[in-house]
């Protein structure tokens, strides 16, 4: 709009001009370094999708064609009509939605707790939620395996939700409390004068308020149980109990690689997250910039 | 929504932190707010305590007997696996690597992050097409780590694509096999973990950026500042509490990198690409060491405390 008010203007005086050019000139650079950017990040994606549509014998035939003529989804066809397959998903869906809810509920309730009520170890409670952050999984996964075991919870969907909850807990409940932070204190204490204890408060108030904020702990959480690889491949053992990541590595681990299938499934392990991203960008980069600034 | 409306919230607004003298001490108030607040919370401390506590309380304990789990009639040693994984060449050369891994990977994420980021800061050019870029640009971070090593083993075999753009415009690379040679292999996975990382940089930048205050530019400008004075004098120092945050969190995360090392290189070849966290699981679930794991899991643990504790501070210098 402002280019259509400007264009008009009468003779424009040679300062003006030369800062038109180098403006002119500043704008190429920008889009010729974004291109050579996206080329790099953009080009193995494409491949990707490409690959996922040729017969496995052409992936890596010479010289390589983006499209080739016997184009078809045959890879998908196998991944979706193959049941082992489609139980990795059914699987990665179960276990991350799961972790999903529960993360949001527990991390909710210690979030309401931290941001409403005064309690004698609040703060020593506090610096544990953050420091278990630290702990790097490799460190857990020992003890986890050992305790899954005694628990009788290996192999198992609890197993796994309950572990990535160790993950994905202090997270939520650090962004969540920040939320909470953020809406005035007023809101809920005007019902409890009402007659209506916390309980009622946080579920008829605030939440209403926070979706915001949960649908962004919501999606960082769902990513991180969609990605897990660790404590997937070390607490489940049958075919049947496999998610979506480790199936990949079952079919990579097989005698002759179906290229074509596992980049197919590849595209559809990506499409969730991606779809997560497209439809809830804004929140999705809130989440994140205010998680690795407050983590 | 309802109630809100309805109440006057005059009645409120006095006193918003201690609602409870509104309803008389009588009750006990506080002690009855202490309870509620132990009741919200309680999920959680179960949860810390079984799956928090109790295992690094595990963990330290296996680490001192001869082995674990597999083992009927454990027999405490003492520090002994702490001597046996210490004066191990493959931890040491696998620390060396996770070293490098990271330390590479952290300062290329940055360095592209922030370049990216202010490359779609401009405004020379429209909103749309900006919004474009960041989509294509952010796309290698929405990946699965499983996914793109999949992706990255097809794009570096040795026949594959990389090898033939590289021979197309000069570079004579052959038929290198880069993830198989033990010379190749530590840079193809940091190659591979830039590429799946830079995104976190470049969006939580992104943000940053856009925190900054126009007037600060302008200001600098009419002091007569260029743009690269401009970069390093305003630019930076804003984004600097930033960039060590991000920094130090990046360093967390690529020290604990496991399934892009497991699924593209598996650590090898020869212990080329071994990271401490695939020593520790091939020292598990390979060769059912599990309290020499153990030892070697305190041991990074404690490393990354150290780690968190240079971080804590630098959240706090922020403040």
């Amino acid at each position: 709009m402002t280019d259509l008010v400007r264009k008009p203007l009468p003779v424009p005086s040679p300062g003006a001009l030369r800062k038109q050019r180098t403006r002119r000139l500043q704008r190429t650079g920008v889009v010729v370094s974004l291109t050579i950017a996206s080329l790099f990040s953009g080009l193995p994606v494409l491949w990707m999708l490409s690959n996922s549509f040729k017969p496995n014998g052409q992936i890596f035939e010479f010289p390589p064609r983006l499209v080739t003529e016997s184009f078809s989804f045959d890879a998908y066809t196998a991944i979706l009509t193959d049941p082992v397959k489609l139980r990795f998903f059914l699987n990665s869906y179960v276990v991350a939605l799961s972790v999903t809810a529960l993360t949001l509920l527990v991390g909710l309730l210690a979030a309401y707790a931290f941001s409403r009520f005064d309690f004698p170890g609040k703060k020593t409670i506090n610096v544990v939620i953050v420091g278990v952050q630290a702990v790097p999984p490799i460190t857990l996964l020992i003890p986890y395996f050992g305790l899954v075991v005694a628990l009788r919870l290996y192999n198992t969907y609890p197993g796994l939700i309950l572990t990535y909850m160790m993950f994905t807990l202090p997270y939520a409940i650090i962004m969540l409390t920040g939320y909470l932070n953020t809406l005035p204190r007023e809101l809920d204490e005007a019902v409890k004068v009402d007659g209506a204890g916390g309980w009622t408060a946080l579920w008829r108030i605030l939440v209403p308020i926070a979706v915001p904020g949960l649908v962004s702990v919501g999606i960082y959480t769902f990513m991180i149980a969609w990605n897990e690889f660790l404590f997937a491949l070390t607490l489940t053992r049958t075919e049947d109990m496999r998610t979506v990541p480790i199936g990949i590595q079952l079919l990579m681990g097989q005698h002759a690689y179906e290229w074509n299938q596992m980049l197919a499934m590849s595209v559809m392990g990506c499409l969730p997250v991606l779809l997560l991203f497209l439809f809830f960008q804004r929140y999705f980069i809130g989440g994140l910039t205010a998680g690795s600034v407050k983590l | 929504m309802v109630t809100i409306t309805r109440t006057p919230r005059q009645a409120a607004t006095p006193q918003p932190s201690e609602p409870q003298d509104l309803r008389g001490p009588r009750r006990g108030p506080n002690e009855r707010r202490r309870f509620a607040a132990f009741g919200y919370l309680s999920p959680t401390i179960v949860l810390l305590i079984v799956l928090m506590a109790t295992p690094v309380a595990m963990v330290v304990g296996y680490s001192i007997f001869d082995n674990v789990i597999t083992n009927r009639d454990p027999q405490v040693v003492g520090f002994a696996n702490y001597v046996q994984i210490i004066t191990d060449r493959a931890f040491w050369q696998a620390g060396r690597n996770t070293l490098v891994f990271t330390l590479v990977s952290v300062a290329v994420h940055m360095v592209l992050g922030l370049t990216f980021a202010m490359l779609l800061n401009t405004d020379l050019i429209g909103p749309r097409l900006r919004a474009a870029y960041r989509v294509v640009l952010v796309l290698p971070w929405l990946f699965t780590i499983a996914i793109v090593a999949v992706l990255w083993r097809m794009l570096l075999d040795p026949r594959g694509v990389v090898n033939y753009l590289l021979n197309t415009v000069g570079i004579d690379v052959g038929l290198t096999d880069w993830l198989g040679s033990p010379a190749l292999a530590l840079g193809a996975v940091t190659v591979i973990n830039i590429w799946a990382g830079y995104p976190f940089f470049m969006i939580s930048l992104l943000a940053g950026l856009q925190g900054i205050p126009a007037e600060m530019h302008e200001a600098a400008k009419v002091d007569g500042a260029n743009p690269v004075q401009r970069f390093w004098n305003v630019t930076i120092p804003q984004l600097r509490p930033l960039l060590i945050s991000l920094g130090l969190l990046d360093v967390i995360w690529t020290t604990q990198q496991f399934p892009l090392i497991w699924m593209t290189t598996g650590g090898g070849p020869m212990g080329a690409t071994e990271v401490l966290s695939t020593y520790t699981y091939k020292l598990a679930f390979s060769r059912y060491e599990f309290a020499l794991a153990s030892t070697s899991a305190v041991v990074i643990l404690l490393a990354s405390l150290v780690l968190a504790i240079f971080y804590a501070r630098s959240q706090k210098m922020k403040d």
